[in-house]
C-alpha cells in the first residue's frame, strides 16, 4: 500500500507498480509466479484516460498475462479482491494479484467535477447535484429516523482520524482532533461538514491471493483466509427508496455470512472495517453489516465499543476518514487491514484483544452497491 | 465444473437506434436471452455481469445504471471493464467457484450515441507519449496492417478477400447491418484511408445488445437436453505501450488461446473446429487472429482463404455471421456476439448460414484500438 497523498509526480502506472512491488516483496514472489491479475479503479475520468485498466495494465504487472479490471464504483475497493478470489476458487489461478489504483489529483480543479457525470441524464443531471449534496440527504434521513445527534456521528471522525496516527500511509491523521473541531468545521451541505468527509487522494494498494495448495507450497507462515464474499446492487432509482438503511448491504452481508457459516454476526465477528468515506457511513454500514440493530451504531460509538481497545474495534486502520480516500485503492485500509490485523502485523494499530474473524465492506455506485468480505486467521 | 450456455439474446445490429435508449437496448437483449432459456431473471438468475467502459457509455460510473433493465436489482451484479469474453470468463468462474448456478453476462454498444468516436479512442492513448500526436486513431490500424503484411507475406488483396467474404456472408444473417454484394476487387478499389488500410477494410460502428445466460452442469441439464458447453476460455494482454508491443503477431491471442485450449484439452487447434468467429474489426485482423489462435498456419492462410476453405462449406467456416465487417462493430460487445454466433451454429439454429455438422467452435476477440487485449472461448456440443 503506497502513501496516500496528492501525488503529482507519479503516473497511474507508477503508483500501480509501487504497490505491486510492495506486495510481491511481502510475499517473496515475482511476477512470473502470478497466474492472473485483477485490477480495480473508479471512474476513468479521474485519471483522464479512457480504458484506464488497459493503460496502466503493465504497471500492475499485467504484461502478457490475463488481466481483468472490475468496476463497481466506490465498491471496487472490496470488490476486486472478490473477483481475485473467484479466479483462485474456480481453479483458474493458483496465485492471483489484485492491484487497485486511484489518481484523483489530475482532476482540475477538484475531483468532485467528475461526479457531475454519474447521474441519470434526464432525471437527475439537470438539478446539478453533487455527492456531498446527496449524501447530506442520506445522512439527514438516517439522523431523522433514528433521532441521532450530530455529536455522536462526529465521534466516528474523531476516532478514525486518531486511529490513523498509527498508519504509515495516512493523509489526514490527527491525534488531537476533538468532537468540537468536527462540529465547528465548515458546513458544506447540512448536515455534512468538512471534517465529516474523507479527503480525495492518490494512491494504490495490492494484495496477493493464493490457493490452499500454493499456501502450503510457499510455506506462508501467517495466511489469512477469505471465508465469505458477498455483493449486491439495488435499483438505480435512488429517489425511490428509503435511504435510512442500506438494504443492499444487508443482502450482501447475508450472502457472505452464509458462506462463512456465520449466523450471529454480533457475536462471531471480532472487528470490522466498514467503509467510511463519511463519518455517518461507518454507522450506516455497521447496521447494514448486521453488527448491531438499526439505529444502534451511534450508541456503540458513544460508549467506546468501537474504539481499538473496545469490544468491537471498528476501522482500527483509521479508515478513509483518517488514512485517505483514493477510492478503489482504499482496498489497503479495508481488506488490507483485515490481513494485517488477523496476521498480527498491524504494529501500533494492532487490536489488543484476541481476534479471529473480521469483516469489511465497500460502498458505491449511486448509494446502491456494497461488497463484503469476511476473513479469518 | 463444466459451464454451459443456456440462453442467447441478440438484438439486430443497426447503424443507429434513435428509438431506443441504451437501457432499452439492454432490456431487449436480456428479455430475448431469458425467453430463450425459459427463465425468470428475478427468480432464476443469481448473478449478473456487464461488460462496459465509462467513456463508451458517457457516464462517470456506468455500473450504477445496470440493474433495473436486466432484472438485477437487489442481486449480485458487477461491471467488467473488458471485452465480452473477459466478462464471460468472470461469469464462468463465479459458477466454477461454487458461488452460483446461473449467471447472466451482458454487453452492448450504443455507438450511435458517440459524437466523437475517434477522440474517445485518442483518449485511451498514453496521455504523455502518444495522445499529443493526435490524428484519427485508425492510423494505428494502418501501421499495424503494414507491419503484419510485411511479416506474414499476406497481401492487401487477401485482406480485400476477407472483406468480400464477410460482407457477402452477412447477407445470410438476418441481424447483420452491413451485408453487401461486394467483390474483393471492389473492396480493393476503395480509397486508402490509413494506407494500406482502405475504407472498406474497416468495420463500421453499429448498435446492438448481447446477453448470454450461463449455467452450471447440474442446472444446464434442466434447461436443455443438449446444451452448448463452454469448454475453455482465456484472455491476455500484451504491452499497453505502443512502442513495446509485438506489431506483427497478436500476442494477446496467443496467450488467450493457449489458456483456452489447455482448459479444453485441445492440442491440435487447426483440426479441432468446424466454425470460428474471429475478430475482424479491420480485415487484416481476421488473418492475424486466425494465425495467432493456431487456426491456420502462417504461410497457408492466404492460400486457404483463396480456396474458399474459410467460407461456409469449407474446412473451417470463419465468421459465418459476417463478423464485424458484415454485422457492424459493436465495441466490447463484439466478443460476446462472436460467442453467441458460435453457440447458435452449434445448436443448429443459424438458418441459411448454418455450418454443416458443427460440433465444436471457437470465438476470438480483441478489445480494439489502442489495446493489446483479447480473449478466446472454446465451445462444443455433445459429451
Amino acid at each position: 500500500m503506497t502513501l496516500f497523498r496528492r501525488r503529482l509526480k507519479e503516473t497511474p502506472k507508477e503508483l500501480c507498480w509501487e504497490a505491486t512491488r510492495m506486495a510481491l516483496d511481502a510475499a517473496k514472489l515475482e511476477m512470473k509466479d502470478i497466474d492472473a491479475v485483477v485490477t480495480g479503479s473508479a471512474p476513468d475520468a479521474f485519471d483522464g484516460v479512457h480504458m484506464k485498466g488497459e493503460y496502466y495494465a503493465d504497471g500492475c504487472g499485467g504484461f502478457r498475462k490475463p488481466i481483468t479490471r472490475v468496476f463497481t464504483g466506490g465498491g471496487t475497493g472490496v470488490f476486486s479482491p472478490i473477483a481475485a478470489w473467484w479466479h483462485v476458487a474456480s481453479g483458474l489461478a493458483d496465485i492471483a494479484l489484485v492491484v487497485n489504483e486511484e489518481k484523483m489529483s489530475s482532476c482540475y480543479p477538484h475531483a468532485q467535477s467528475v461526479f457531475a457525470h454519474i447521474w441519470d441524464p434526464i432525471l437527475d443531471r439537470p438539478l446539478n447535484p453533487n455527492l456531498v449534496w446527496i449524501f447530506a440527504m442520506e445522512m439527514n434521513r438516517y439522523m431523522t429516523v433514528h433521532k441521532i445527534k450530530k455529536e455522536d456521528i462526529a465521534r466516528v471522525a474523531v476516532k478514525n482520524k486518531r486511529n490513523a496516527v498509527a498508519h504509515p500511509a495516512a493523509q489526514l491523521a490527527d491525534a488531537k482532533i476533538t468532537v468540537e473541531d468536527v462540529l465547528n468545521s465548515e458546513v458544506l451541505a447540512w448536515p455534512v461538514q468538512r471534517l465529516d468527509i474523507s479527503p480525495p487522494s492518490d494512491g494504490a494498494s495490492a494484495l496477493i491471493l493464493a490457493s490452499e495448495d500454493a499456501v502450503k507450497r510457499l510455506k506462508v507462515e501467517t495466511p489469512v483466509w477469505f471465508s465469505g464474499v458477498g455483493w449486491c446492487i439495488d435499483s438505480t432509482m435512488w429517489t425511490d427508496r428509503d435511504l435510512y438503511f442500506p438494504r443492499y448491504l444487508a443482502q450482501a452481508s447475508q450472502m457472505a455470512y452464509k458462506q462463512a457459516k456465520i449466523d450471529n454476526p454480533r457475536k462471531q465477528i471480532d472487528f470490522a472495517e466498514p467503509y467510511d468515506p463519511f463519518d455517518y457511513k461507518e454507522l450506516h454500514h455497521m447496521e447494514g453489516l448486521l453488527l448491531c440493530g438499526k439505529g444502534e451504531a451511534a450508541k456503540l460509538t458513544r460508549e467506546g465499543v468501537t474504539e481499538r481497545d473496545g469490544d468491537l474495534p471498528t476501522c482500527p486502520s483509521g479508515g478513509l476518514l483518517g488514512v485517505g480516500n483514493p477510492i478503489a485503492a482504499t482496498m489497503g485500509t479495508k481488506v488490507g487491514e483485515l490481513y494485517w490485523q488477523l496476521s498480527g502485523q498491524a504494529g501500533k494499530r494492532q487490536i489488543p484483544k484476541e481476534i479471529h474473524t473480521g469483516v469489511t465492506n465497500a460502498w458505491g455506485d449511486l448509494m446502491q452497491f456494497s461488497s463484503v468480505v469476511v476473513m479469518r486467521a | 465444473m463444466r459451464v454451459a450456455i443456456v440462453g442467447i439474446g441478440l438484438t439486430p445490429f443497426r447503424p443507429s437506434t434513435p428509438e431506443f435508449s441504451w437501457k432499452e437496448l439492454m432490456y431487449d437483449a436480456a428479455t430475448r436471452a431469458y425467453a430463450d432459456a425459459d427463465l425468470d431473471p428475478r427468480r432464476d438468475v443469481q448473478s449478473f455481469v456487464t461488460c462496459a467502459e465509462d467513456y463508451w457509455e458517457g457516464f462517470g460510473i456506468f455500473d450504477e445504471f445496470v440493474p433495473d433493465q436486466l432484472g438485477a436489482a437487489m442481486r449480485p451484479t458487477c461491471t467488467v471493464c473488458g471485452d465480452g469474453i473477459q466478462g464471460l470468463a468472470q461469469g464462468a468462474m463465479q459458477i466454477q467457484s461454487g458461488l452460483f448456478d446461473v449467471v447472466a453476462v451482458e454487453s452492448h454498444s450504443k455507438a450511435s450515441d458517440l459524437l466523437t468516436y475517434p477522440h474517445i479512442v485518442q483518449h485511451a492513448l498514453d496521455p504523455i507519449l502518444n495522445k499529443p500526436l493526435r490524428g484519427h486513431p485508425n492510423y494505428l490500424g494502418g501501421l499495424e496492417m503494414d507491419a503484419y503484411l510485411r511479416a506474414s507475406g499476406n497481401t492487401a488483396r487477401d485482406c480485400a478477400a476477407v472483406v468480400a467474404k464477410n460482407r457477402t456472408g452477412a447477407l445470410k444473417n438476418p441481424i447483420a447491418a452491413y451485408g453487401a454484394k461486394l467483390t474483393a476487387e471492389e473492396a480493393e478499389r476503395s480509397p486508402p484511408q490509413f494506407d494500406p488500410l482502405r475504407t472498406l477494410d474497416q468495420a463500421a460502428l453499429a448498435d446492438a445488445g448481447v446477453v448470454l445466460v450461463l449455467a452450471s452442469e447440474r442446472k444446464a441439464r434442466q434447461f436443455s437436453a443438449n446444451p452448448v458447453w463452454l469448454r475453455g476460455f482465456g484472455w491476455g494482454t500484451d504491452s499497453p505501450n505502443l512502442e513495446a508491443r509485438d506489431w506483427t503477431t497478436a500476442k494477446y491471442t496467443e496467450i488467450a488461446a493457449a489458456a483456452a485450449y489447455r482448459m479444453a484439452g485441445i492440442t491440435k487447434p487447426e483440426k479441432a473446429f468446424q466454425v470460428a468467429e474471429v475478430e475482424d474489426r479491420f480485415s487484416y485482423k481476421e488473418l492475424q487472429h486466425l494465425e495467432a489462435a493456431g487456426l491456420s498456419k502462417k504461410g497457408e492462410t492466404a492460400k486457404r482463404l483463396k480456396k474458399g476453405d474459410f467460407a461456409v462449406g469449407g474446412g473451417l467456416a470463419v465468421n459465418p455471421s459476417g463478423g464485424s465487417l458484415g454485422c457492424g462493430y459493436i465495441l466490447d460487445a463484439s466478443g460476446l456476439h462472436r460467442v453467441a454466433e458460435v453457440a447458435l451454429q452449434l445448436r443448429g439454429e443459424a438458418g441459411s448460414r448454418q455450418v454443416h455438422r458443427a460440433r465444436n467452435g471457437v470465438a476470438v476477440s480483441w478489445r480494439g484500438l489502442p489495446t493489446a487485449t483479447g480473449g478466446v472461448a472454446v465451445l462444443g456440443v455433445g459429451k
